[in-house]
């Protein structure tokens, strides 16, 4: 029974995994041209993408080798660009049913793009990792492929169409804050508090020159504390995180 | 050949540590956990950090920022009527497509 379950949440991540990788596709393309300065050829840019998976990670890693910076950068700069997975994973670890194994968990954890977290964190109850990994199963090779066309075939692509399919990832994150914000108050009030500091955080001086990754932490952390101070809320007993 | 050399280093690097700063919080945290405040701060978490990496950066991902905007404000109209997540993606898509015919 659990096995047809199980099979229906992975098809179901393959679904929602389609979109997310159509997003992938041309910020990937783009991040294709950046690798191809670092002397990336493609399969070797498809590998670095699939087992990455880190937009702003990536980034940073091809700049870098394009600037031959030392290997010890190298690592603190992943480190820097990645470090918001920690929140994401500490938020996800309580998304699991209790029975769920170490090595499904940490699986799980590999998985974890802003996308598929996104999706992950809004699945209704205890998280099947099934779903998760359905969704990777789709988006993930797409990100590598664009990566490795991007490398390939460089401007090729029209900037017009490259505009329009940039905005997908986005979208998505809407269609998962908007629900929950209807719902519940303090959400709303919470994503509009991240906007807005967001955007001060991005054109104040001093502060404007902070990347965006470590704007992303930061702020996470001030408004989320926050609003935990303000309007503590319990977690439901089937399912914790952000149940539906 | 050196050079091959080289760029692989780096990407394995990236590769470790990105999967490894991954992977730590599920390893260290494997439990519930029953303290109201962190259980409070990990539910605004995902909501928080998903609304500051969509704005401002939807007005700079495309080529003019209003395109981006009304991307945003569609985006939140259709996803507030409750379509799903690629309804809502394609819509932006098609919204940044037509406004920048425009622009």
């Amino acid at each position: 029974m659990s096995n047809t379950k199980d099979k229906g949440a992975f098809l179901k991540g393959m679904r929602d995994g389609l979109p997310i990788g159509l997003g992938y596709f041309a910020v990937s393309f783009s991040l294709g041209i950046i690798a191809k300065k670092g002397g990336l050829t493609p399969v070797m840019g498809f590998l670095s993408s699939l087992f990455v998976r880190a937009s702003a990670g990536e980034y940073a890693i091809y700049t870098l080798i394009a600037a031959m910076g030392t290997y010890w950068e190298a690592v603190v700069i992943s480190v820097i660009a990645n470090a918001r997975y920690l929140l994401m994973n500490a938020a996800l670890s309580q998304k699991f049913d209790p029975k769920t194994g170490i090595i499904k968990r940490l699986l799980v954890g590999v998985c974890c793009t802003d996308e598929i977290f996104g999706i992950s964190i809004a699945w209704p109850g205890y998280l099947k990792p099934s779903y998760t990994f359905g969704a990777t199963f789709v988006a993930g090779p797409m990100w590598a492929l664009g990566t490795a066309l991007g490398i390939v075939a460089g401007g090729a692509l029209p900037t017009r169409a490259v505009s329009a399919l940039s905005v997908a990832l986005y979208g998505m994150f809407l269609a998962i804050i908007v629900p929950p914000s209807k719902k519940d108050k303090a959400v709303a009030v919470a994503v509009i508090a991240s906007f807005t500091l967001s955007y001060i955080f991005s054109i104040a001086p001093v502060v404007k020159e902070i990347s965006s990754g470590t704007r992303t932490i930061i702020l996470t952390i001030i408004i989320a504390a926050a609003a935990a101070l303000i309007k503590p809320h319990t977690t439901s007993e089937n399912g914790g995180g952000a149940d539906a | 050949m050196h050079d091959t050399v080289k760029v692989l280093i780096y990407i394995l690097i990236a590769v470790a540590v990105t999967n490894g700063i991954r992977i730590l919080p599920i390893t260290l945290i494997r439990k519930p956990i029953k303290n109201k405040f962190i259980q409070s701060f990990l539910y605004y978490v995902p909501y928080v950090t998903l609304a500051v990496m969509t704005f401002p950066a939807i007005m700079e991902a495309t080529q003019s920022p209003i395109a981006g905007l009304g991307a945003l404000l569609l985006g939140i109209v259709a996803a507030y009527f409750g379509l799903g997540l690629f309804p809502v993606s394609i819509i932006c898509c098609v919204a940044v497509f037509i406004i920048e015919l425009f622009v």
